[in-house]
Formats: structure tokens, C-alpha cells, sequence
């Protein structure tokens, strides 16, 4: 059975090797200090796409990502690990929209691309920390969502059966198809990017940036059909202009404090158990652990 | 995120050195494959962006996967299940990742399934992976028994087993038995032709690393009661055909994650490669100088990966309230290390570049008569790469072995436990002076290089080159040490006795690699405009000034009849 998988993903600044620059006076992120990454559980969501695809020949996956223009980057690199295509939602209406508006405009995408079996996504991206967008889509698009997904054990006649990593262990549970995934860090890592694919796909280009190449390199391009990535309008995507950027955004940042964690006193322990139990009820009480 | 393609500056620079223009024109044939291949290269500038962009694959997997599983991979090792080994966990995630990143059968052409990469990025590529973890660099550089399928094997063999190994089947090259080491003439492997022409195989291989791959390259007696090296032809053992048992792996000092392996031909079927009596002679020579430029790329990393390790640990470690590394006499050793280092890069990296331009033309030479001007391009850069190979495997082996000793010694006492990487590196470093042919070995296959002046020849080349200023002074002290090289060739040659060449061959090979190396050290920093290559250069020759005289006053010294003291009984 052929399945048409699309894989949610977003760029990201690399919160994870924060320098001192990373953050303005303001409290605010410094994206110009900070490399732009695909979002790592997005990754992991990949490689859960890739492996359904690996098992189901004829199979596509499609990157579906919003952002500003530059965020073709993250598809061509989702091409090289082995994704079919991908495309950007893109377009200055769209910008400083909350989890609401990108939900809703991601939605809308999802309806324009149509027949699809299954929804992948990272559990959340390590900007904002929200985990919300996976599950906003799946309501709005009326389909069963799983979160947490750490696995995908089994995919036919028309369901899905997905380990879930939860806090206190793991629950396998079974969902009917169409339905959003949203796939967790503990997961397996995304394959590696594929010599030959990163040979051919690096000459792929998003329509802007093909407007920015020689007429030689263009030409080159046309004649190349799966090396034209897609960018899509909000207007294409028949996103509702109040629903959607800054209109759409019912969340408003308030103040951003700016905090810095310093270590304070230190306190020495004896090696014994005694100790050890009453410093675990102190973190259990002070609420640092459980 | 760690990257050790992207995270060492120097190899980009190498990768950029001028010749490489040319190697790539003769190795793309002017780039025609574009037309056929998607993935093929449009012109020079996308070619080199290609190397680029893999061998950031490649550094990728190194930082994130390989160098990772290193430690696990030492102490669980493979073992074996009737009579099949099974890898450590490491190891099979590693092969894997280096499977589906398409990093296997780099360098065979695009019709085979291969990335068409020149040899120089290829080696580039082994040096990174031996950084992270020399025994798996032997694993996934086995892929270089491609390279001799693919030059002596006939158009349906290359058709049937190149894709395979492409694809990241894994490759062995069976040719010690316990009888047969350095003195691979007395192999006693038999095999015999079928009246049908096919041939079976019978007998023990030792020693054989990674011996349960999937395709194995064996050199067996063809001609019975021939005891030389002209009975012996070589074989291609496919796994599936079955045949082969490994009895035992062996219980090793270092590279503990590749399998050593003991093997058991019974009635194992086989086809025979190229011509009959050829084996040993010409396919397993030529299969010997890719492994050893192989082994040279790998001390290279060992060594890397020794000067990392201690550098890092000099600047933490505090003792009488300051970093060790502002002891002069832990910096000396550290600017040391490096300076070997670097100067071992540079001569493997020359020695690609040369085994590059001469495969390319034999290459081409198979499709098309080469002119005159070709052929005579051929023939030096074939010689240089002659000289140049034992020399790179020989003393770079030496250096990483030196290396890893310096990185125990920075360490201090916390470098003999088992709690850093250094004891690994030291273990796995061990090696490398021995296989492929021990250092004393690659003497041999040197030394004819002093006598007949190629290694002369190079050192006048590189000394009529454009140096910075500020490492002109150094280059002028080089320049002197070269007639003291030939006083030395000089008076061997003239006393013209075999056991006095060979007794002094050592010293006038390693005069000849320390000079040659220092060159390259001086050009490179000059042509690269590197900062931290210059550095070494200037300690480089410092110390190889000194090692020079020593080498030279005992050739001096020695005369023919003062060598039989030196005989044991």
C-alpha cells in the first residue's frame, strides 16, 4: 500500500548551543547569533515518516513547513535524508502568528494538499516549547492525534498502532487513519543525509530563490522538475486574512524577563542512604523532581 | 552537533590544493557524466562543492555516531556464532549510518554505482573516520578491494560485484596464513579448477580483518607444485556461495571492534581475477599500495585524535595552581605532537594527489590511446607515488604510534587508567606500524627510491617553490640539509655492499621523508597561508634538523666491517 505521508517541521534557532549572544538587551532571541536548525524532534518525526515509507513502496513524504523564505533550507535537508518534497508556507501576512494562527494556517495547507493518509510532526519545537501546534491541526482538522509517539509499530488496513513514551512508561495505542502523529525526542534519530541525494538536491530551489540564480542555473532547474520546491501564499492556502499572523494571534507577550541561573550555596553530603532519602524527599517536596 | 570534517580547518585546506583542478577534470573526463547522472558534477567549482558537502556527511556521522560508539565498541568487540561473526552494537550501527549516508564504494565510477570520488577526498574521508574510531575505519576502508576488482576484473565481475559493495556490502582481503605474513610468496591456500572452469578452494587464512565480509578477495596457490610467488592467482569468494568458516576470532590488543578473523575454505567455490600466476605479483601489489596509502590516512587520524586528547586535557588539568600547558616541558611535547601531525597530513595528501593523477591516467588509458605527454605524466606520477606511499604509511605510522605515547605521557597517571580515551587510541595506534606491511617493510620498498634519486628529485622540486617570507629562513635550512642527505646516499652507494644498504636503509629513508615532509610542511603553510601550519613547519624542521645529523653522523661513522657486532646468534 502507498501512502501519502506529510511531515510537519519547522526552522528553528539552535537554542541548544546558546552562546553569550544569544539573547538582545531586550530579553528577546538574537536569531542572527543563532544557526537555524530543523527542529530536532521534527527529525525524529522524519525518520518515523521514512521508515513508513521504507515499508510501504511507492510511498511519498512530503515536508510541509511555515516560515520566512530561508526555510526551503530545512526541506532540502529533509530531501537529502530521503523526503520526496516539500513545501513552504510563506508570506508576510503570515508572520507573528502564535500557536492559534500557525495551526490554523498549517491546517489550511494541509487541506489544499488533500489526500494524505498520515500526519507527522515533532512533539515540539525548541524555540517555543509548546508542543500545541501538532495537536491544534488534528482538531481543526477533525482527525484523531496520538502525541508522545515514540514508535510506529504497525501501519495497515486503515489504522496506525503507536508506542507512546509517557512519564511513567509506555502505552501502545491504535488510531484510525488520517491521524496526527506528533513523535517525541526518545525516538530514534533521523537517518543520515544520503551522499548522492545531497549531490542532486542541493540544485533544489524554492521559487524565490530560483528567481535570485543566472538564467544558465535556471534553466538547469527547469529542465530538473523534482528540483522545484514549492512555496505556497496564505491566499493560495484560502487562509481566512483575521485567522491567521499577527490578527490571528490571540496570545500577546506581556514582558520578557530575562533570567540567568547562578548557583548558590552548596551543601555537602555524607555517602549514606539516610542522607541521600532525606535530600530526594527535600527535591520531592520543593517539587525539583516527581 | 560535533563535526570532524567541519571542526578542522585543515582539511579544507588540503582539499583546495591546485592539483586537484586536474585531478578532477581527468577523473570527471571533463565532466561528461552530467549528462547521465543527476548527482554527477556540472563543472570544476560544483565538483569540489560535492567532496565538500559528503565529507560533511561523513565528519557528521564521525562526531555524532562513530566516535560516540568507540568506547562501547572496544569493550564489547565482535564474536563468534557458528562460525559467523556478529559485530558489536556500535560497530552494526555504524556500518548502517554509513549505509544509508551512501558512503560506501566512494571512489568506483558512477556506472557502478559509485560517487566517482577521486582517491585524495576518499583518503580525506578515511582520516576523518579514523579519528573516531581506527578499528572501524577498517570496516568501512575495506571498500578499497573495490578499487582491485574494479582495475583487473573482467566487465561481468566488475557488473556483479561493484554495485554490491556500492550498495555497502562489506569487503575482506584474504591473503596471511600462518605460514604466509610478510612472506606472502609461501601461501599454501590451493585452489583447483573444476573440469567445468570454475575453481573450489581449500586451506586456513589467518589474520584476516573483517574475514566474514561478503565479498572476499583471496590469493591462492592456482599452479600445483609451484612453491613461489608466480603459482599464485587471486579469487573473488562470494559469502552466498558458502564455503567459508570462521573458527576463531582473534583476542587483539587494539582495533578490538574489527574482527580478526580465522577462515576455513572447504570446497568454497570461487572465480578466478584477471590472469592466472598474476595474483601476487601484480594484483596484490597494487591492492597493497591502496591499503597501505589507507593505513597512512588512518595513522593520520590516530594522530589527530592523540594530539585532540591531550591538548585538551593540558589545558584542564591544574597542578601548582596553573593549566599544564604552561610548562615548557608539556607545550614542548604538545608542539611536537602537532608538528608531526601535520607534517604526516601533508605528505598523505601529496601522496593522493600523485596515486590520483596516475590511476586517472591508466584509467583513461583502458578507453583511449594516451599521447605521449600523458604517458610521460603517467610514468613520474606513478614513480612519485611509489616513493611517496611507503614512506607516508611507514613514518606516519611511526608518528601516530609517537603520538599516542605523548598523549598517555600528558596525561600523566589519570592516562594509564582506563578512564580516558588515550588508552584506546594508544592500543589502536599499535598497529598501524605493522600491518599492511610492518615500517621495516615499507624500507624495503623505499629504499631503491634513495638510490635511484627520486626522493632527491622531489626535494629539488619542492625547494624551486614560492615559500611566505616569513618561512623563507626555515625553507633555507632545509635546503642545507639536503647534502647532507647525499653525502649520505652518497657513501652507502659507494661502498655497495647489500647488508650495509640494508643495515643503513632505515636512517636514509627516514632522512628522505623528514625532508620531504618538511617541504610540504613549508609549501603548504605558504601556499594555504595557515598560521598553525607554519607553526609546525618551524618545529618540524627544527626537530628533523637534528634528526638529520643524527641519521647522517651514523652512516658516517659506521663502516661495513663494524656491522657484524650487531648479529646475534
Amino acid at each position: 500500500m502507498s501512502l501519502n505521508i506529510i511531515v510537519l517541521a519547522k526552522q528553528v534557532p539552535d537554542t541548544r548551543n546558546v552562546g553569550k549572544d544569544a539573547m538582545k538587551e531586550d530579553g528577546t532571541i538574537n536569531r542572527a547569533a543563532l544557526p537555524a536548525i530543523f527542529n530536532p524532534e521534527d527529525l525524529n518525526a522524519l525518520e518515523q515518516a521514512l521508515r513508513l515509507k521504507d515499508a510501504n513502496p511507492g510511498s511519498t513524504v512530503t515536508l510541509l513547513t511555515m516560515g520566512l523564505p530561508r526555510a526551503s533550507e530545512i526541506i532540502r535537508e529533509a530531501i537529502y535524508r530521503g523526503a520526496d518534497h516539500g513545501i513552504v508556507l510563506t508570506d508576510r501576512a503570515l508572520g507573528g502568528a502564535d500557536t492559534l494562527a500557525t495551526s490554523y494556517s498549517l491546517a489550511q495547507a494541509v487541506k489544499k494538499f488533500g489526500n494524505y493518509d498520515i500526519i507527522l510532526g515533532g512533539r515540539q519545537a525548541i524555540d517555543g516549547d509548546t508542543a500545541q501546534v501538532g495537536p491544534q491541526i488534528a482538531e481543526k482538522l477533525g482527525l484523531p492525534q496520538v502525541t508522545y509517539a515514540e514508535e510506529i509499530l504497525e501501519l495497515k488496513d486503515g489504522y496506525v498502532v503507536v508506542k507512546r513514551r509517557l512519564e511513567n512508561g509506555v502505552e501502545t495505542v491504535k488510531a484510525p487513519l488520517p491521524c496526527v502523529v506528533t513523535v517525541t525526542g526518545s525516538a530514534d534519530a533521523c537517518r543520515p543525509r544520503n551522499a548522492k541525494r545531497v549531490m542532486k538536491y542541493k540544485r533544489a530551489v524554492s521559487p524565490s530563490e530560483k528567481a535570485k540564480l543566472s538564467e544558465e542555473q535556471q534553466a538547469y532547474v527547469d529542465a530538473h522538475a523534482d528540483l522545484n520546491l514549492q512555496e505556497w501564499s496564505a491566499a493560495y492556502v484560502e487562509a481566512d486574512p483575521e485567522q491567521i499572523g499577527l490578527a490571528g494571534s490571540p496570545t500577546k507577550v506581556k514582558a520578557i524577563e530575562n533570567v540567568v541561573f547562578t548557583a548558590k550555596d552548596s551543601r555537602r553530603l555524607d555517602d549514606n542512604d539516610e542522607q541521600i532519602e532525606e535530600l530526594i524527599k527535600e527535591l520531592i517536596q520543593n517539587h525539583t523532581i516527581g | 552537533m560535533a563535526n570532524f570534517y567541519t571542526d578542522n580547518p585543515d582539511l579544507k585546506l588540503h582539499l583546495s590544493h591546485p592539483l586537484m583542478q586536474k585531478i578532477v577534470a581527468l577523473k570527471e573526463r571533463d565532466y561528461a557524466d552530467a549528462d547521465k547522472y543527476d548527482y554527477a558534477p556540472l563543472n570544476f567549482e560544483d565538483a569540489m562543492d560535492n567532496y565538500d558537502k559528503v565529507l560533511e556527511i561523513v565528519g557528521d556521522l564521525c562526531g555524532e555516531i562513530i566516535a560516540p560508539n568507540a568506547e562501547h565498541v572496544d569493550h564489547q568487540g565482535p564474536h563468534v556464532e557458528n562460525g559467523r561473526v556478529v559485530y558489536a552494537d556500535g560497530t552494526k550501527a555504524n556500518l548502517e549510518a554509513c549505509r544509508k549516508a551512501g558512503l560506501m564504494g566512494m571512489a568506483m565510477p558512477r556506472h557502478l554505482g559509485g560517487l566517482n570520488f577521486p582517491i585524495t577526498p576518499y583518503i580525506m574521508a578515511a582520516d576523518i573516520v579514523s579519528r573516531a574510531d581506527a578499528g572501524f575505519e577498517n570496516l568501512w576502508g575495506l571498500q578499497d578491494c573495490a578499487e582491485t576488482i574494479y582495475e583487473f576484473a573482467n566487465d561481468d565481475q566488475k557488473a556483479r560485484y561493484i554495485p554490491r559493495v556500492c550498495e555497502g556490502e562489506t569487503m575482506s582481503m584474504d591473503l596471511t596464513e600462518p605460514d604466509a605474513g610478510s612472506d606472502l610468496q609461501s601461501v599454501m591456500l590451493k585452489a583447483t579448477e573444476q573440469p567445468d572452469g570454475t575453481w573450489v578452494l581449500n586451506g586456513v587464512k589467518r589474520f584476516i580483518t573483517n574475514g566474514d565480509s561478503d565479498i572476499h578477495l583471496v590469493l591462492a596457490r592456482s599452479e600445483e607444485g609451484t612453491k613461489d610467488g608466480r603459482g599464485l592467482s587471486m579469487f573473488i569468494y562470494d559469502k552466498r556461495n558458502g564455503g567459508v568458516t570462521v573458527r576463531r576470532i582473534e583476542n587483539k590488543m587494539g582495533i578490538k571492534g574489527s574482527p580478526t578473523c580465522e577462515l576455513v575454505y572447504k570446497n568454497a567455490p570461487a572465480e578466478l581475477v584477471g590472469s592466472r600466476r598474476m595474483g601476487l605479483i601484480k594484483y596484490v601489489m597494487a591492492l597493497m599500495n591502496g591499503a597501505r596509502l589507507g593505513i597512512a590516512a588512518q595513522s593520520v587520524g590516530v594522530s589527530e585524535i592523540a594530539y585532540r586528547e591531550a591538548l585538551s586535557y593540558a589545558r584542564d588539568r591544574q597542578q601548582f595552581g596553573k593549566s599544564i600547558i604552561n610548562f615548557p616541558a608539556v607545550y614542548e611535547i604538545l608542539a611536537v605532537m602537532k608538528a608531526k601531525l601535520d607534517a604526516s597530513r601533508c605528505l598523505l595528501y601529496e601522496t593522493s594527489r600523485y596515486v590520483d593523477l596516475y590511476k586517472a591516467y591508466e584509467d583513461i588509458g583502458k578507453e583511449r590511446k594516451l599521447t605521449p605527454e600523458e604517458k610521460a605524466e603517467l610514468k613520474l606520477y606513478r614513480k612519485y607515488a611509489d616513493a611517496c606511499t611507503p614512506v607516508a604509511k611507514g613514518l606516519s605510522s611511526e608518528y601516530c604510534n609517537q603520538n599516542a605515547y605523548d598523549c598517555i605521557q600528558i596525561h600523566g597517571g589519570s592516562g594509564f587508567m582506563k578512564d580516558y580515551a588515550c588508552e584506546r587510541v594508544y592500543r589502536d595506534a599499535r598497529i598501524t606500524s605493522i600491518y599492511e606491511g610492518t615500517t621495516q617493510l615499507q624500507v624495503v620498498a623505499a629504499i631503491r627510491h634513495v638510490t635511484t634519486g627520486t626522493y632527491r628529485a622531489l626535494m629539488d622540486m619542492y625547494a624551486a617553490m614560492e615559500v611566505s617570507e616569513a618561512l623563507a629562513p626555515v625553507k633555507a635550512m632545509l635546503d642545507e640539509l639536503v647534502p647532507v642527505y647525499q653525502a649520505a646516499v652518497d657513501k652507502v652507494t659507494e661502498i655497495n655492499d647489500p647488508v650495509y644498504t640494508d643495515f643503513m636503509a632505515r636512517r636514509l629513508v627516514e632522512m628522505a621523508g623528514y625532508i620531504i615532509m618538511a617541504y610540504l610542511l613549508v609549501t603548504d603553510a605558504s601556499r594555504y597561508a595557515s598560521d598553525s601550519m607554519a607553526t609546525s613547519a618551524v618545529v618540524y624542521a627544527n626537530m628533523i634538523k637534528a634528526e638529520v645529523a643524527k641519521n647522517a653522523s651514523f652512516i658516517e661513522m659506521m663502516s661495513p666491517e663494524q656491522i657484524a657486532i650487531y648479529k646475534a646468534e
